[in-house]
């Protein structure tokens, strides 16, 4: 009976989208599925928008950690997004500061900090120079990444 | 009062507990705060205390109104409760911030728990 979310691929990019509010069973599905599709697909980057989610609890917490950590072994970056501003004043009152989740306000900024990490992984001089990004735009290598 | 026995009644108990919220006027701040509590809460009902209730009621004290959470089960019970309410203190395999952490998320909280005669959590959030 529980739902699963879908995982939509753009390019390199998993997409995941969380739209309603999920039972624990279904959040562990999510981790399964989008670890075993990022393996199937080798996408490089993984976006979780979680715009419409009204909260975040310990059990989702730990879920976007684990994915996370997980999709970086797999060499593969996360990036979480639309978190909203309560959500996030909860999270840190709880005591989960998510400190290994890279996150992004937008989905639009989201794909942008993925992309540049693209650039910057694909080696240094070229591609950097063509696309038009520099230092200057706040490019920076993931601290967890590398 | 609702039941917690299976998943979907941690996702209920956060239902109920958000329209009690809003009915309860609560800020958007405050409503996310109890509902997080709740999720908690109804979790450990489920996982730790066998499954149990929520029974969730607006109460009127003092000239102030809010809402108020019970969670109760028949489980094993919680040997040291101080201990229990650490930070990052666990029985089991989540990250030891469910109790700890949604005592933090609102205005009351009492746990009351004894070994063998299962655990009860009350909690309230107030309406400012």
């Amino acid at each position: 009976m529980t739902e699963r979310v879908p995982v939509l691929q753009i390019g390199q990019i998993l997409l995941v989208s969380i739209q309603t509010d999920l039972d624990d069973q279904a959040v562990v599905h999510l981790q399964d599925d989008l670890t075993a599709r990022i393996v199937g697909t080798g996408a490089d980057g993984v976006v979780i928008d979680i715009s419409a989610v009204e909260i975040v609890d310990s059990f989702v917490g730990r879920m976007l950690a684990t994915i996370a950590s997980l999709s970086l072994l797999l060499d593969a970056q996360t990036v979480v997004v639309g978190m909203r501003p309560a959500v996030a004043i909860t999270l840190v009152e709880l005591g989960l500061s998510l400190g290994g989740v890279r996150t992004a306000l937008t989905l639009e900024m989201g794909l942008k900090v993925l992309e540049r990490s693209r650039v910057l992984r694909q080696g240094p001089s070229q591609e950097l120079a063509e696309s038009g990004l520099s230092d200057e735009d706040g490019v920076r290598a993931d601290p967890a990444g590398q | 009062m609702l039941a917690i026995a299976a998943n979907d009644g941690v996702v209920r108990a956060r239902q109920v507990a958000r329209t009690l919220a809003q009915q309860c006027r609560l800020s958007l701040v405050e409503q996310t705060k109890l509902v997080t509590a709740a999720s908690e809460l109804a979790r450990n009902t489920l996982v730790y205390g066998g499954g149990g209730t929520m029974t969730a009621s607006l109460v009127d004290e003092r000239g102030r109104r809010g809402v108020r959470l019970v969670f109760a089960d028949q489980g094993p019970g919680i040997p040291d409760v101080d201990l229990a309410l650490t930070d990052g203190w666990t029985s089991g395999s989540g990250m030891g911030l469910g109790l700890s952490g949604s005592k933090r998320l609102v205005d009351d909280f009492v746990l009351e728990s004894a070994p063998g005669r299962g655990t009860t959590v009350t909690i309230t959030k107030w309406g400012r």
